[in-house]
């Protein structure tokens, strides 16, 4: 069932690179990322990339395969014509370090202005009393793997570096998301996000939801209800005012 | 050396899963200069992939559950061989450490009450593991990360340390280097703390990832600590068997905790047939009672498929071995008929995920194949169990590269409590100690030039040979040799095998330069893996019985009246050469002695 696939890998640097062909035997099942540890193994020992699981648990393989941001550990070789090369290149929103390897430290900034979880006066020590159903809306933003796929493809960012100070992106407007739909977090960051954090910028194109590999539905169910969260908060006086305790508006 | 980047710190630790990150906070908490020092990126490191849960018996479920029942069912898994009070400190501080993460924000999942619920693994009388679906390492790291960001903690991110330095006795510093750069970096510290995991790149099974080459294990021989038990190798009974690519891949034991079932060829639940004597009075014995035991724990024993998991890694690598495997050489792990496809996504998302995305099984609608893979070490440095300490003072372990812990065998979900409970141990006591000294150590300039050269050498050699190739030896020598059966003659080629590989690991090449080349650092991984696996092979060689992650098929049985009372411990001669020696195990005093005798 084996048989010889033909790869494109971009090699290079800060100071620039090229696309480089390979050949390499591989095997029924194979995904990319074995085609890449193939190339490591038999053609070129320091080609860098980065990966840990293997099993689209740690979001460290994250690439462009064929132009498409994906994690190359959760991509079958039998998704592609044998016949055909596939190209691979590095995350293109981040400045490139070396071959497939990227300059990822911009989330690392970003999430270290993420003021932190803060329980409320009522309940101010662990254990805490909630129920489930309450914390299924913030889980499902947990199961962020922190691939930065959809910081990738976020063309508020991708193309434009002039955006960056100023836009956390769609991994942390989930983030946000999370602390606000927490049952027992305090604090209120809807205006911090909204007006320091770039939530306005995003223009709901959805191309984050498509490229994350944990189908988390970060448009519908955590951009876009942070969006209405501060709109209510912003530009409604009567409600602002009205406003039912936290706990009870979701 | 003078050019080259320094840092000063009260405590380095090094390695940022579960058990470095909460070193690091308890070190920064009790007031040191702390930094953590990481092979990957934050937040990947290998507790990212535990799935089950925490251990710790809070007992919001089953109101009998306490500290008590926990030690007694982790001695029992560990084959009686834990150091005993590792294992009661564990028991008793574990509930804490789970509602601290609660504390910093981890959402667990929940009972009906509103309490973190707690589920059913292999070896605890009552469902006991603290989980969020199948992804609670995630959620940990998850919530341990951000910790640790809030506080300021310094993280140095593919940073790999190669040396630990020394004036006189005591801990001095650490030496590395940057991935990115290749640039060598010095750490000056009184206080390092090893938690760099485990060893179980060495082999070609493995549900293990690149980072799990024994570096903290091989610091510390090579610093004059001992290693302890490092025989005892933990195959995870269920790990995916194909495609080969995935070969080795951990599937969850909450499968089974969540009522998954192992069959045969036949279609038979074959784990009735493999209930060990010392189980026999806790493990249902029919298929009914083991399926009541789901729902009512009181009246039923246990299911044999949660029997520990070195007696159901046996029991598989049997049937396999009979002839009654599945087509690509495992057996078959049954939830789909057992559950509804509504349970099954919503108790393990990940692993419906995965089987889908790289199996192409439904796991809803077919059995998974599965069969073991390698998955923990036992064995670690020696620690003191109150501190963390090792014999070298200001070198302290915590988590899977520290030992004594978990004995001949690790309980499923012991794991992620170990490292919260003895992470937060060593950070603190790393902290007092730096405290405490009258003056800081200093480092030995010498000792960085040597450091030095021999991380470069095989930049030096022009036609040595590639380390791929010998990795992949290695890999394919502890797979045949110092696998789950063993016995003498195997393990004596082994270590042959592994000597001959050591010469060879002298004279490899590198292509490239300094930056970002895996191929160079495998190079200085490959010594640490070689040093590791001959520490396993030899005491492997050495214990002559067979007693939890380590079978001897020549002696078959388990020897309580002379093995079960020793340890073996590992350490390094002044000729670079690992030797053993054997050490009386600590008895626990007889209120705890008690807890172990049958009925408790």
């Amino acid at each position: 069932m084996g048989y010889d696939l033909k790869l494109k890998i971009w090699r290079g640097d800060s100071s620039g690179g090229q696309l480089v062909d390979y050949t390499v035997p591989v095997d029924e099942g194979e995904v990319v990322l074995d085609a890449v540890h193939h190339v490591q193994a038999m053609r070129s020992g320091d080609l860098s990339c980065r990966w840990n699981c293997k099993a689209g648990k740690c979001g460290s393989c994250s690439a462009e395969i064929n132009g498409r941001p994906r994690l190359m550990c959760m991509t079958r070789l039998s998704d592609f014509d044998p016949a055909e090369p596939i190209t691979i290149t590095p995350m293109r929103a981040f400045p490139v370090i070396k071959d497939l390897v990227t300059d990822v430290g911009f989330n690392y900034v970003k999430a270290a202005e993420v003021p932190a979880f803060t329980p409320t006066a009522e309940q101010p020590q662990a254990p805490f009393r909630m129920a489930q159903v309450d914390v299924e809306r913030s889980q499902e933003f947990r199961k962020c793997i922190e691939c930065f796929l959809c910081q990738d493809t976020c063309h508020v960012v991708r193309d434009h570096e002039e955006n960056k100070p100023a836009f956390s992106g769609p991994r942390f407007f989930i983030r946000y998301a999370e602390l606000d739909m927490h049952p027992n977090d305090a604090l209120d960051r809807k205006k911090l996000v909204q007006e320091e954090r770039g939530l306005g910028m995003c223009n709901i194109t959805k191309c984050c939801t498509e490229v994350c590999p944990e189908h988390i539905k970060i448009t519908d169910n955590g951009i876009i209800p942070m969006k209405e969260r501060v709109v209510d908060v912003k530009y409604d006086p009567i409600r602002f005012f009205r406003r039912k305790p936290k706990a009870e508006t979701r | 050396m003078s050019d080259t980047e320094r840092h000063q710190y009260d405590v380095i630790v090094v390695g940022a899963g579960g058990a470095g990150l909460r070193a690091a906070i308890a070190a920064h908490d009790a007031g040191a200069r702390t930094a953590v020092i990481c092979k990957s990126l934050l937040g990947k490191a290998h507790t990212v992939m535990a799935e089950g849960g925490i251990a710790a018996a809070m007992g919001n479920l089953w109101p009998e559950d306490n500290w008590k029942v926990h030690f007694r069912d982790t001695m029992r898994g560990g084959k009686l061989l834990n150091h005993w009070r590792m294992a009661e400190l564990h028991a008793k501080e574990a509930p804490e450490r789970v509602w601290e993460l609660e504390q910093w924000g981890a959402l667990f999942d929940r009972t009906a009450d509103g309490l973190i619920s707690q589920r059913d693994f292999g070896g605890h009388r009552y469902a006991r593991l603290a989980h969020v679906g199948d992804r609670t390492g995630l959620e940990m790291i998850r919530t341990l990360q951000q910790r640790t960001v809030a506080l300021g903690i310094d993280v140095f991110m593919e940073c790999t340390i190669t040396h630990l330095l020394k004036d006189g006795g005591a801990m001095s510093g650490a030496f590395g280097y940057w991935r990115e750069t290749g640039r060598f970096i010095v750490f000056e510290a009184p206080s390092v703390v090893l938690a760099t995991g485990g060893i179980g790149k060495s082999w070609k099974v493995t549900s293990n990832s690149w980072e799990y080459t024994g570096d903290g294990h091989a610091l510390a021989l090579r610093a004059g600590a001992g290693l302890i038990n490092m025989e005892f190798v933990q195959f995870h009974p269920t790990g995916m068997v194909w495609p080969p690519s995935v070969r080795g891949i951990l599937v969850t034991e909450s499968v089974r905790g969540d009522g998954g079932v192992l069959k045969n060829s036949d279609g038979e639940r074959f784990m009735f047939n493999y209930i060990p004597e010392f189980f026999k009075a806790e493990t249902a014995d029919t298929i009914e009672e083991a399926d009541r035991w789901y729902e009512d724990k009181k009246n039923n024993r246990r299911p044999p498929e949660l029997l520990p998991r070195d007696e159901v890694a046996r029991a598989i690598n049997s049937e396999i071995k009979a002839g009654r495997g599945s087509p690509h050489g495992g057996v078959f792990l049954d939830i789909a008929s057992r559950r509804t496809p509504e349970y099954i996504q919503k108790r393990l998302p990940s692993m419906y995920h995965q089987f889908k995305e790289l199996a192409q099984v439904d796991i809803t609608k077919d059995p998974m194949e599965i069969g073991p893979t390698c998955h923990y070490v036992m064995g670690g440095v020696e620690v003191d169990p109150d501190s963390a300490q090792s014999t070298v003072p200001g070198l302290f372990a915590a988590g899977e590269v520290a030992g004594g812990m978990h004995g001949a065998n690790r309980l499923g979900g012991n794991s992620l409590g170990d490292l919260l409970v003895f992470g937060k141990r060593a950070g603190e006591h790393a902290a007092t100690y730096a405290s405490g000294l009258a003056a800081r150590p200093a480092v030995d300039e010498a000792e960085l030039e040597r450091a030095s050269e021999e991380n470069l050498a095989p930049f030096d050699n022009e036609d040595g040979e590639n380390p791929y190739t010998v990795h992949q030896e290695l890999q394919q020598v502890m797979q045949n040799l110092v696998g789950i059966i063993r016995n003498e003659e195997e393990l004596s080629s082994a270590i042959k095998e592994i000597d001959s590989l050591r010469h060879r690991i002298a004279n490899l090449t590198v292509e490239g330069h300094r930056q970002y080349n895996p191929g160079w650092n495998l190079a200085i991984d490959l010594r640490n893996m070689l040093l590791v696996s001959e520490a396993v092979a030899k005491a492997a060689f050495e214990r002559k019985e067979s007693r939890g992650g380590h079978t001897r098929d020549d002696f078959p049985m388990t020897d309580y009246a002379y093995w079960g009372k020793r340890n073996l411990i590992c350490e390094l001669s002044s000729t670079g050469e690992v030797g053993t020696r054997e050490q009386s195990l600590p008895e626990p005093p007889p209120e705890l002695a008690e807890l172990l005798e049958e009925g408790h």
